[in-house]
């Protein structure tokens, strides 16, 4: 989806101000937010793809007056609610007042080493990798409505083919309810100036990660 | 007004409100408060900048271990041993004094936990999600980076699950230090490319 949350090239955001000797958290609720967040992935409430297209879909206001736990908070509310796990209701009051939909499996300390690891997204390809290193392509101009990982500004352009990185879980289809989809990623590179304009650095390149049906040859 | 109130009039809107999402999911049975605190500690703990520090010193002092590296680096840090499981899909990208690579996700905040650990609160900002794909080099100047005009700049940004490390120059003047010491160089931003190493006199003892 066009959302707030695919900032790239954006405006008026201002300077980037790093924070010297920064701790990992801010705020112990902060922690608290990560750990459910790990909590329920494991629980397979959802994945890693759905928590992000929850975010995107946040009200564009809300997600940018939001820090990054908050955001986080939110996106774990609206996906709860969404999944039956909790009612607004409950999360008014404070407490459960029924019982949710079961949940596949919980975590335990037994399960404490899962809570760093993470998974694979690499799966069998079904046909071999259409683009190879070398090729150009041109990215797809598309805007769906739902999530995606093509980002604004690289749509049409016109990019190179760096390297294959194997065949992935493709997160456009898992978030639309229609499996996993794998699809064989490459890293695309493309001339500062394709994507900002003439004026642009000669000096830059800028690369994504893109999914094959984002591609096609140029 | 119980204990419990006034305990809660301390609390802020978003404390309050993480607090009742954490007290429901625990009387569902979907969250173990003392899990969660498991969960916490490892973060805290386990994972962070000096395990890239670790991966770059190697790759400083052994050649064949940074060719691995570039080639294949969630194999070679496999190698090393390192507690925490590096998991899949991690890219190695050298900088040089002519090439510079940077590391962005613009759509969300993706970042290799695996071994730089959480990002800081700038990787994450709009600031620097909107910038670094379009003004690198306005970008690495608010670091207090300028790097030569003909240096060529190269930004990744992190779209799918693949991640990225970047191994950045070994500073000049260190020929004979040991791997511990190399380490002590290497800052998390010089591993995202916002940063250069420490120079030797600036070592942290």
């Amino acid at each position: 989806m066009n959302g707030i949350h695919d900032m790239g090239g954006m405006h008026g955001f201002g300077k980037v101000i790093p924070e010297v000797d920064e701790p990992a958290f801010h705020a112990q609720w902060e922690e608290r937010v990560l750990a459910i967040q790990r909590a329920l992935r494991y629980a397979r409430a959802w994945n890693i793809d759905m928590s992000r297209d929850a975010q995107e879909r946040l009200p564009a206001p809300a997600y940018l007056a939001a820090s990054y736990y908050e955001r986080w908070a939110l996106g774990i509310e609206l996906s709860a609610i969404e999944r039956g796990l909790v009612n607004a209701d409950e999360l008014a009051t404070g407490h459960a007042l029924r019982p949710g939909t079961p949940l596949p499996r919980v975590m335990t300390m037994q399960d404490i080493g899962h809570a760093l690891t993470r998974g694979s997204f690499a799966r069998a390809p079904r046909q071999p990798a259409r683009f190879q290193p070398g090729e150009r392509v041109r990215t797809k101009n598309i805007n769906p409505s739902t999530h995606t990982r093509l980002p604004r500004y690289a749509r049409g352009r016109e990019g190179t083919i760096e390297a294959i990185r194997g065949c992935h879980v493709y997160p456009d289809s898992v978030v639309k309810g229609t499996g996993e989809d794998p699809q064989w990623l490459y890293t695309v590179v493309f001339e500062g100036r394709e994507l900002w304009g003439p004026e642009t650095d000669a000096s830059l390149t800028v690369s994504i990660e893109a999914f094959e049906p984002y591609l096609e040859s140029a | 007004m119980g204990p419990d109130a006034n305990e809660h009039s301390e609390l802020s809107p978003i404390q309050l409100r993480v607090r009742a999402l954490e007290t429901i999911l625990t009387e569902k049975g979907y969250v173990d408060p003392a899990v969660l605190d498991q969960i916490v500690e490892r973060f805290q703990t386990v994972i962070g900048p000096h395990i890239g520090a670790r991966v770059i010193a190697r790759a400083w002092t052994d050649p064949a271990f940074k060719a691995m590296l570039l080639e294949d680096a969630t194999k070679a840090i496999a190698s090393l041993g390192i507690d925490s499981q590096v998991g899949d899909h991690l890219i190695a990208v050298e900088n040089t004094p002519g090439h510079h690579n940077m590391v962005v996700c613009t759509l969300c905040s993706c970042y290799p936990w695996d071994v730089l650990g959480l990002p800081p609160i700038w990787y994450k900002s709009a600031p620097y999600r909107s910038r670094a794909v379009s003004d690198p080099r306005g970008v690495l100047a608010d670091f207090g980076i300028v790097l030569p005009e003909d240096t060529q700049i190269r930004v990744w940004d992190s779209t799918a699950e693949t991640r990225f490390l970047v191994v950045p120059p070994r500073p000049a003047g260190t020929d004979g230090w040991p791997e511990e010491r190399l380490a002590r160089l290497v800052t998390r931003d010089s591993m995202i490319g916002t940063g250069m190493p420490l120079q030797p006199e600036a070592a942290p003892q």
